[in-house]
């Protein structure tokens, strides 16, 4: 269920270059439903800026009811949003959409889980659930550079971890689709976060695989009433368009026309 | 007595607050989040006689103390409409105004007869208002002949009271509400969206795809309540007011200004629960005006 709640921030951190790690208590928590849901923030109380800002959810912990976000802070909201202390409430909608579901990837099997930039968070929430389900993970993870790599060390601990970087500063050279390309991994099913044209080379690269995308764009009510975040489908006739906030984010690999 | 009662051609509403088109969809997500039923009205998304996927993406762009939008009329066409949307409305206790939208008088037309037989729908909205369209829309609210020939030839073939939503992209906007109201419109809706533009800093282009889109929220509250002010001096039909409110306080505003009922429509996003608390604070604002009811309030800024 969707809920509006008024959430504290009991922690905040920077933890790479303009990328905040904040986590938010509150009876949220409770409502989530899978990793790769998004809540809806509302950075100030006044009307600048007025809409909100939808933020991926990184990981949670019912009984604690604190979830982890990590976000860019960017923008004139995101960074009102870093800019807040501890103790701080902040109005929050959620939780949104239809996330992942670690029910696609058996037991034994291997998932690989690509993530690019402000896109890797998700996948920490889903890769700890595989895990915990005894599905092995390999982590693509890309970065710009070396200054914007974050939770190495928390998906290492949970399974093989690559670090990719479009300059090189860090790990190999090149984006996720090269580093697969040049060492594959064997897997059944993939799962992916990031910009659209990563999404795009990893969906042709492995388009004889099960595989999840987890999609952006830019939104307004976040609830699926306002048709901003609307996507053309490959499928066309019976479903022309998909709406990225209440039937995504996150798709089966070729539903939205990339 | 119900304080927050207004009555207006077709619509007995148990209070004068109403999601405006557009920024409701068909009500569906919000009833996942409240009642329907407590709202005076639902205003739902405009119908057009086929399909419509709307404008390339991205549709929307923050501005200050408000957003730009150019969604492109998106809907699944009359005959869903009729079949899915409105069905499931009727199972909530609350009066339905359809938008009615096109690109030619005989497609409004034709829409606005069919729809306007559903037992749900108690009045038209005549959408002759859209800036993001490329045929009709704007071109008819721009225009005080083309817009009283659209709302006589509606007036003809509807079962229920027509209401014209009026653009505020004209430089006298009396002129095209006492047109309508000659032409037979039931009551005025207004404003549409104010025709806007954002640039990327980095490009220097549009951030709209579309281009320009339409601009609302707090920030276009002022001419609203100008407009609403001066159609309501000049013509003696009723009118929904709306544009950029947020609060009870907004909604005290526009009956002040001339309003006889009031829709809500960026808030939404917003605050989805913002209609529901807005009806909930007026009988306390009401009592700190020293007023018995609502109606109280409506014209307040044109006495003497």
């Amino acid at each position: 269920m969707i809920v509006q709640n008024r959430m504290t921030i009991c922690a905040t951190r920077q933890i790479a270059d303009n990328i905040i790690e904040m986590v938010l208590e509150g009876n949220l928590v409770k409502e989530i439903a899978s990793p790769g849901q998004f809540v809806h923030i509302r950075v100030t109380d006044t009307f600048e800026p007025l809409l909100r800002r939808p933020i991926s959810i990184a990981s949670f912990d019912k009984e604690k009811e604190q979830m982890t976000l990590i976000f860019r802070a960017e923008g004139r909201g995101t960074q009102l949003l870093a800019a807040k202390q501890i103790g701080v409430e902040v109005d929050v909608l959620g939780p949104l959409g239809n996330g992942f579901s670690a029910d696609n990837s058996a037991p034994g099997e291997t998932a690989l889980l690509i993530g690019g930039g402000i896109g890797v968070p998700p996948l920490y929430q889903l890769s700890k659930e595989l895990t915990a389900k005894g599905v092995h993970c390999v982590h693509i993870l890309g970065f710009q550079s070396a200054t914007a790599v974050f939770y190495e060390e928390e998906f290492a601990a949970l399974g093989e971890t690559r670090i990719v970087t479009a300059d090189g500063s860090a790990g190999e050279q090149g984006f996720v689709t090269d580093s697969l390309a040049r060492n594959p991994v064997d897997f059944t099913t993939y799962y992916t976060c990031g910009p659209t044209p990563m999404l795009h080379a990893v969906q042709q690269a492995f388009h004889d695989k099960q595989g999840f995308l987890s999609f952006e764009q830019r939104m307004g009510c976040g609830i699926g009433a306002c048709f901003a975040c609307v996507c053309e489908t490959q499928t066309g006739q019976d479903m022309p368009y998909v709406k990225v906030c209440s039937d995504g984010p996150v798709f089966p690999a070729g539903v939205v026309a990339i | 007595m119900n304080r927050l009662a207004v009555e207006l051609p077709g619509l007995s509403l148990k209070n004068p607050i109403m999601p405006a088109s557009g920024c409701f969809g068909f009500g569906k997500e919000y009833g996942n989040l409240y009642d329907l039923s407590q709202l005076g009205a639902i205003m739902i998304k405009a119908t057009t006689l086929e399909t419509r996927f709307g404008n390339p993406t991205p549709r929307v762009a923050e501005t200050a103390a408000g957003m730009l939008n150019a969604i492109g009329l998106q809907n699944p066409g009359l005959e869903r409409v009729m079949a899915e949307e409105l069905t499931r409305l009727a199972q909530h206790d609350v009066p339905i105004i359809a938008n009615v939208a096109g690109s030619e008088t005989e497609d409004y037309v034709q829409v606005a007869e069919a729809i306007s037989k559903a037992p749900n729908v108690n009045a038209l909205e005549l959408n002759i208002s859209c800036p993001n369209v490329k045929c009709g829309g704007i071109a008819f609210g721009t225009d005080p002949k083309l817009a009283a020939e659209l709302t006589s030839a509606v007036k003809e073939v509807s079962s229920v009271p027509v209401y014209v939503k009026l653009s505020p992209n004209v430089s006298d906007i009396t002129v095209i509400a006492k047109a309508v109201e000659a032409a037979g419109a039931d009551g005025i809706t207004m404003i549409n969206t104010l025709v806007g533009m954002r640039l990327d800093r980095k490009t220097g282009k549009p951030v709209i795809a579309n281009g320009t889109g339409g601009l609302s929220g707090p920030a276009v509250k002022p001419v609203a309540i100008r407009m609403v002010y001066e159609v309501s001096k000049a013509v003696n039909i009723p009118i929904i007011g709306m544009g950029g409110v947020t609060d009870a306080d907004d909604v005290i505003d526009f009956l002040s200004a001339g309003a006889s009922a009031v829709a809500v429509g960026t808030a939404n996003f917003v605050n989805p629960f913002v209609c529901p608390e807005i009806i909930h604070a007026l009988p306390t604002l009401l009592d700190e005006l020293g007023l018995k009811t609502i109606t109280d309030l409506i014209g307040r800024s044109h006495a003497v």
